[in-house]
């Protein structure tokens, strides 16, 4: 799963695997590399016509993507790769990168740059071009480039680098016919004889000393002019691949072993050794990068990010940074809690219409009273639940925050919580793993690949339910609706309410930081790691296109749940209800069990109840709650939150418990699919144990204490 | 002769050229990955509301780095 949009109908993730499924030997293998955010999922959408979720920020492809395109009458296997600025394998996203690149096959490698920023892109062809020869670039955001005025002379670019160079406009699909073409007639052209990098003098003596002997050991397998260089830097990442991935290590066959003895010898003998040889090694590529851009791009305006500059001196000033990233946050919760409003009512009077039918319908057939409570309390009813009142704000939340990554905010929202990371000892970039679990929490789980160092990941990965995902934002918009507003004048519900959520939100947000802190402290100690985060440059959301699609995709996504997982929820809870023991029911005894505890917390057994049956999907809290209420006290048809609120109080709710079932909404145990995913990034269950145990201890002292307090005080 | 200084010294708005990485290990890899080597050109581009980290026009794009980082590349002011 990448990004907001959780897991799309239709893609494949192989993982950091080089499974690819060929359906048949002719199929060729694409694979897709690029610097983070120049448009790579784009392009790879455009090409296979899938909706690969893209961001306008570094990142979004932490795994391996597939999808299928033909052009030409050749059907063609296209790779995502993770967006990398280097092969040398600094981090987990490079290493699946290079392996692919090495080891997977491909029949050719696509290279998206960014036309706005070719100079930095081309250290990464460059090192793609030492790996295969089989490299077609694609500048990708020509379009963008035309705004601002930068020129690019394609034959320049081409004859420097030997290498077809197709310029494209992703998003409007331009040119990607021509790219293909190119892909396509990548083997029977002649005329390609890649760039051959220059090293220093004795760096190349070196490669020569060892190349033969790699090249006798290694056949075609890999370049073998790299793969020398490579072993003679003694690449540690590389070495285990190749042991992975060929059966054996290179470095320890003979002659390979003594070669690179004497190349190491001869290099020290010039003085480079260690981290020496490896600066060298750059420090060419980015030159020759330099060369071949000064040749090939000329900035025809020199105020060509003026714009952005003054947009970002707005965004992230230390007057106005902070209040407009409040204020944006409100405006997404306003227009979210206003324009639900209306299609939920509508729905929920629709859905509650046909449930008459459907009792009427099985009352006629003479079905037994236990057939239709089952299927009609108990499924439909939990199902129309989760439709009405979760669907509207899923739907109308989800494409303005994609909107907001769309153009490019997210990581300037990382910018400006940075020192606040860092103070917890962790990576700024835990803030974009926190936006993206807004949209899902095992989203967020799988996103915080993007942070390199291990510790630093496990504690945004523990952290990551403090921000409440889309399944439970909703509970929290109903639960205020109901008991806090009612008592403001009309005009300003709306407005109130946002207050309130966006107070919830950052609650979560603060106890991200407290509890960054603690683990730092104790369970995780060590101080934060460097880090670099780069600012995009903003782009204008293709905004009917984002609507549409994360309308459709999130409607999709719920109702699919609904059916897997709310269904035979509603169908457990009912069988809870109707199933007596002694004199009461299942449902009763489990709450009755749970009463005394869940009372500590300032909750009842029939919420806490709710919770741990809602750990398949949080969106089944409510109706679970419901449900229960109304099996154990009189049934009521429930058109409205006002209905809800009376079936509430009459159940013994206080704004007490309202507060209470908010806090823990926010902080309890991550979903079934957020702890498997956690399980799956990890690989332990010892954290993931941890990462369940945290919030959930969060969240019980919190209400424990609150419940306390107010207890103690006589507030209630 | 322009005097030395560190990156983190750069005021918005200032341009100088990097003279050398004291940083090691994985982070000096990292500074590199994005252009920034010896004689690379580096202008200062905005604070962030804390004043930490700052944002750097690299080779063409935009990067924010801590202090702690931006205290080890030594620069010459232009």
């Amino acid at each position: 799963m990448v990004g907001l949009a959780a897991n799309p109908t239709g893609i494949k993730w192989i993982d950091s695997g080089l499974t690819i499924n060929r359906e048949n030997p002719d199929d060729r293998v694409i694979a897709l590399a690029g610097n983070p955010n120049v448009g790579k999922s784009t392009v790879f959408n455009a090409l296979t016509g899938m909706n690969q979720h893209t961001g306008n920020w570094p990142g979004k492809t932490v795994t391996n993507a597939q999808g299928k395109c033909s052009y030409d009458g050749v059907n063609y296997i296209m790779v995502d790769i993770p967006g990398t600025y280097s092969l040398m394998a600094h981090s987990a996203e490079e290493e699946v990168a290079r392996d692919f690149i090495c080891f997977g096959s491909p029949d050719a490698v696509i290279v998206v740059c960014d036309a706005t920023c070719l100079e930095r892109n081309m250290n990464l062809v460059l090192q793609t071009i030492e790996i295969t020869d089989h490299v077609v670039v694609c500048v990708n955001l020509m379009d963008e480039a035309k705004k601002k005025h930068i020129h690019i002379d394609f034959g320049s670019l081409q004859k420097d680098l030997g290498v077809p160079v197709i310029g494209v406009t992703a998003r409007s699909g331009k040119k990607l016919g021509k790219l293909m073409e190119t892909v396509g007639s990548l083997k029977t052209e002649n005329f390609i004889r890649p760039i051959q990098l220059k090293y220093t003098a004795p760096i190349e003596e070196a490669i020569s000393i060892v190349e033969p002997a790699v090249k006798a050991c290694l056949g075609e397998k890999l370049n073998s002019r790299w793969a020398a260089l490579k072993l003679i830097d003694n690449d540690e990442s590389l070495l285990r691949s190749m042991s992975d991935y060929l059966g054996f290590n290179p470095a320890l066959e003979e002659p390979v072993a003594s070669k690179i003895a004497q190349a190491r010898q001869r290099l020290e003998e010039n003085g480079i050794s260690g981290e020496a040889l490896r600066d060298q090694i750059v420090s060419c590529l980015i030159i020759t990068a330099e060369g071949i851009c000064a040749d090939a791009v000329t900035f025809e305006s020199d105020s060509y990010n003026a714009r952005d500059r003054k947009i970002d001196r707005i965004l992230t000033s230390k007057w106005s940074g902070f209040p407009i990233m409040i204020l944006l946050l409100m405006l997404i919760f306003y227009i979210t809690i206003t324009g639900a409003n209306y299609p939920s009512a509508l729905l929920s009077d629709a859905l509650f219409r046909f449930q008459d039918i459907l009792l009427a319908f099985f009352s006629r057939i003479g079905a037994p009273s236990w057939v239709s409570g089952m299927l009609v309390m108990g499924i439909y009813r939990v199902l129309a639940w989760v439709v009405s009142v979760m669907l509207p704000p899923m739907a109308i939340f989800f494409p303005l925050f994609t909107l907001l990554e769309d153009l490019g905010y997210l990581p300037r929202i990382a910018f400006n919580l940075d020192k606040y990371f860092k103070k917890a000892h962790t990576c700024g970039k835990q803030a974009l793993t926190m936006c993206m679990g807004f949209g899902c929490n095992a989203c967020g789980v799988s996103g915080c690949r993007i942070i390199d160092s291990p510790r630093e990941r496990l504690i945004a990965t523990i952290t990551n339910c403090f921000v409440p995902c889309n399944g439970r934002f909703p509970t929290l918009v109903a639960i205020i609706s109901m008991f806090f507003v009612g008592t403001v004048s009309a005009p300003f519900q709306s407005f109130f309410s946002t207050c309130l959520l966006t107070g919830t939100i950052i609650l979560g947000i603060f106890m991200t930081f407290i509890v960054s802190k603690l683990l730092s402290v104790t369970i995780l100690k060590g101080i934060p790691s460097s880090f670099t985060l780069e600012l995009p440059p903003y782009r204008r959301p293709q905004i009917g296109k984002v609507i549409v699609r994360s309308i459709c995709d999130r409607t999709l996504f719920v109702l699919g749940r609904a059916v897997v997982v709310a269904a035979p929820a509603g169908l457990i809870i009912w069988l809870l209800a109707n199933i007596h023991v002694g004199g009461a029911s299942l449902l009763l005894h489990c709450s009755n069990f749970l009463d005394p505890f869940a009372n500590l917390l300032g909750l009842d057994g029939v919420i806490l109840l709710a919770f741990i049956l809602g750990f398949p999907a949080n969106e089944i809290v409510v109706p679970i709650i419901i449900m229960a209420y109304m099996s154990t006290g009189s049934i009521l048809e429930l058109g409205s939150l006002e209905e809800l609120k009376n079936l509430l109080l009459s159940n013994g709710w206080t704004w007490l418990t309202a507060v209470c079932t908010m806090l823990f909404s926010l902080m309890h145990w991550p979903c079934s699919t957020t702890c498997l995913t956690i399980h799956k990034e990890t690989q332990s269950w010892k954290w993931t144990a941890v990462s369940f145990a945290v919030p959930t201890a969060a969240g019980m002292v919190i209400c424990f204490l609150f419940a306390g307090t107010v207890r103690l005080l006589g507030l209630l | 002769m322009n005097e030395i200084s560190t990156l983190n010294s750069l005021k918005v708005g200032q341009t100088a050229t990097v003279k050398k990485l004291r940083s090691t290990g994985s982070m000096r890899r990292r500074l590199q990955d994005i252009g920034l080597i010896e004689g690379t050109q580096v202008e200062c581009l905005q604070k962030s509301p804390s004043g930490d980290p700052i944002a750097y026009l690299i080779r063409g794009a935009v990067i924010a780095l801590r202090q702690e980082d931006s205290s080890n590349v030594m620069i010459s002011a232009n």
